[in-house]
Parts: structure tokens; sequence; C-alpha cells
């Protein structure tokens, strides 16, 4: 019923965030730039489960791929296997205190950063400095603000839930 | 089941993309969904620059237009020699019943301030594509030497790999004495490795490489880099300063050489969007 309001709002923080993740920051900062695609789907599929699927991730992966020049299904499958882990355990996560949810982002982010890693590594050669790691680190840091801002984002105005 | 489904197609479509460009025509159409968000980014620092443009005084743009007459007029002196050179150059190519490629045409674009990729993969966006008939394998270049090469066209805009990106490789020559080799990139913006030279290698601190056109990539004779010094027995650290300033330049030029001839008359590229032509046949 409601149901354009809501996703209009889903779409616009993911565009958002697609934005944050190709903005352009000094080479010094770019290396923590977290995934805030991720963060911003993983958010959305613990609070509305019933509106962000897994089918969704693959299609924002899917256009992630296409932003950042990589190939094809990359990122579509590292947000759809991680968005399927969020949406079995989502009941379970939202008990728990917020130090173990950042233990869990933080294990999504590794799960997704790894997936990438491995897919660039059949591609070509990839370099594996220490830096590729930082951005799982910083996008732990940043969920509390990811969560703060969206869930502020989300009760602005109350999506039903039918 | 649906995550099955999910895993699946990306699957397959990762491994069709990684064999054949079969899904070039999808990513284009997706593109077009998604390059706004590249502009929009880029949309800060373009409203800076134009606002730091329209704030410059009376001063400083009539220094600049001092300072760029004066090169202009330099730059004219040196193309007088250079015709009667090219020309001396095909009757002496001639002589040696010998071919030479001559007259490039080049497509000025402008870089988009985007990141696309973690910052140890240079790769950089560009504001033209297909659409101005651009293709992958082109050479980019500007005013000082190589930047690197078309590595995706996308309708609206081209990806483009630097070549002091890890994955890229250039076939070079030693201006002095024409020694062939290739430079790889390194990763970092300032330098270029040479890994590929024997120790006895004739190459010196200071020398310019420039393109060998060899594998038809990149035209022959472009500037595109200067041996750093080293210690004469370490061959194996030999490193490059790309000419090219790739990390400063906003303007970009993209090379068509002879090879694919492409009607420059553009769909709706006007003269103004500094398209030239070098009609020296």
């Amino acid at each position: 019923m409601n149901n354009s309001y809501g996703f209009g709002r889903i779409i616009f923080t993911l565009v958002l965030a697609m934005c944050l993740k190709i903005a352009p920051l000094p080479a010094m900062f770019a290396v923590y730039n977290p995934d805030w695609v991720l963060l911003t789907l993983i958010y959305w599929s613990l609070a509305v489960p019933e509106r962000v699927g897994v089918f969704h991730a693959w299609t924002f992966g899917l256009l992630t791929d296409v932003l950042t020049g990589r190939l094809f299904g990359q990122y579509a499958l590292a947000y759809a296997l991680v968005i399927y882990l969020c949406l079995s355990l989502h009941r379970r996560l939202r008990q728990l205190p917020f130090i173990q949810q950042a233990l869990f982002i933080f294990f999504c982010l590794l799960l997704s950063q790894l997936l990438l890693f491995f897919i660039k590594n059949i591609q070509d050669t990839a370099q594996l400095k220490p830096t590729f790691w930082l951005p799982v680190f910083v996008g732990t840091l940043c969920w509390p603000l990811v969560y703060t801002v969206l869930r502020f984002v989300r009760l602005a105005k109350p999506i039903k839930t039918d | 089941m649906r995550l099955f489904i999910a895993v699946v197609v990306s699957i397959a479509l990762l491994m069709v993309e990684h064999i054949s460009p079969r899904l070039d025509p999808v990513r284009a159409a997706l593109s077009l969904l998604v390059d706004p968000i590249k502009y929009l980014v880029d949309l800060p620092s373009e409203t800076a620059n134009r606002i730091s443009n329209s704030f410059s005084t009376n001063a400083t743009l009539k220094e600049d237009n001092k300072k760029l007459r004066n090169t202009q007029l330099l730059n004219q002196i040196r193309l007088l020699k250079f015709e009667a050179l090219e020309q001396e150059n095909i009757r002496l190519r001639a002589l040696l019943e010998n071919s030479f490629k001559l007259g490039e045409q080049v497509l000025v674009t402008e870089l988009l301030s985007v990141n696309i990729v973690p910052p140890y993969e240079n790769i950089v966006v560009v504001n033209k594509g297909t659409r101005f008939g651009v293709h992958t394998q082109q050479a980019v270049v500007d005013a000082n030497g190589i930047v690197g090469q078309v590595f995706r066209a996308l309708p609206n805009s081209s990806e483009i790999m630097l070549i002091t990106d890890p994955n890229h490789a250039i076939p070079v020559q030693v201006n002095r004495n024409g020694l062939l080799t290739i430079a790889v990139g390194s990763g970092e913006l300032n330098r270029l490795k040479l890994p590929f030279l024997p120790d006895n290698a004739d190459v010196r601190p200071g020398d310019l490489l420039i393109t060998s056109g060899l594998g038809g990539t990149f035209p022959q004779g472009y500037p595109v880099a200067v041996v750093d010094t080293f210690t004469p027995p370490a061959s194996q650290q030999i490193t490059a300063t790309p000419k090219a300033l790739l990390d400063r330049n906003r303007e970009l030029m993209i090379v068509w050489s002879d090879k694919e001839p492409v009607s420059l008359a553009p769909m709706q590229a006007p003269s103004q969007t500094g398209v030239e032509e070098n009609t020296h046949e």
C-alpha cells in the first residue's frame, strides 16, 4: 500500500551510500573509505527484513559493479551472501548488545572483502596490501554512525509494515 | 533458494565476463542508470573550480594571458621546424621504402573527480564515452606524456587505466639509443618499474623513455617517463618517473592513431569541445 514511500527512502540512502563509496578523497584517506553500500544494506535488512531481501542486495551489488568498473557479479555475490546471513539471523541480532552487533558487522564486512579479494585474484594478480583490510575496521567503527543516521531516516515518518 | 539463485547467477556472470565481452551492452545499459552518480559526486569539485575561476582577478588573468601567449609563440616556432622535418622524414622513409604512420586525432576530455577503485589501483574516470566514439585500448595523453589507456568505454564516461597501475605494462624505448624494454606500473603515481633489463643494459639516470609503438596500443614516439637515479649494478631496481602529471591534470586527451581512422564529425560534438585534427597526409 504505502510501499513505494518507504522504498523511495531506502533507495535514496543507498544512492547516497554509492556516492560516498566513490567520493573523491585524497589517497591518504581513500584507503580508509569503508563499504557504505554494504553497511546501508545491512542496516535496512536488519531493520525492515520484509522490505530488503537478497534480491535487492544482489541488484544493488550489480549496480555497484557497474559503478566501480569491476567484473559483473562481484559485489552482487558478496552483498547477496552477506544480506542472506543478516536476514537469517536478524531476530537474534536485534536482541544482542551493541558490541556484539558490531562484531557481527565486522565479520560481514570481512566476508565481503575476502570474497572481493578472492574474485579479484582469479581475474588478475591482486596485490594484498595491509591497507586492504582497513575499510573493514573503519566500517565497523562507522557502524554506530550508520545505525543512528539510518534509524533517524527510518523513523522520520514510520514505514508501514503490512 | 533465493540466495542459491543469486549466487549461481553471479558466478555465471563472473565467468561469462571474464572470458568474453558479450556482456558489454548490458553494462553500457546499466551504466546509464549509474553514471549520473559519478557526475553528481563530481559536482562539488566542478563548482569549486568554476567559483575559483570566476573570482580570479583581472591581474592574474592578464598574467596568465601573457604567459600563454609566450608559450604559444614558442610552440609555433617549434612547429615551423616540425613541418619541414616531417616532410624530410617522409622523403627519407620513402627512400627506404618504409611506411610511416602519421596524423593522430585527439579528443579533449575532462577528469571526473571520483575514486571508483581502492587507491592502489590507478584507474580514473573521464567524462567522454562511446557517444563520442571512444573505444577500449586507446592511448590517453596529456601535454607532457602518456597517461594511460582506455580500459573500459561506457556511453557517458570511460575508465582509464594509468600507466602506473600494477596491472599495466607499456612497451617503451630509451630515446638515446633505441633500447627496447617494458615499463610496468608500480601502484604509486610517481613511479614505473623497469624489471626486464639485463645487468649490462645501457640505461643511464635521466634517460627519456618514449613509447616504442610495439604492441599496437600506444602510438610511437610519445614521452613516457624519465629514468631515476640508481646505483649501476642493481639493474633489477631501475625505476622511472612518469612525464605526465598523473595526479594533477584535469584535462586529458584521448588519441586515435591512424590505424583506425574514426570520423570525427561527431554527433553532438561541436567544434568547441576541442576536437582537433592533424591533417598531414
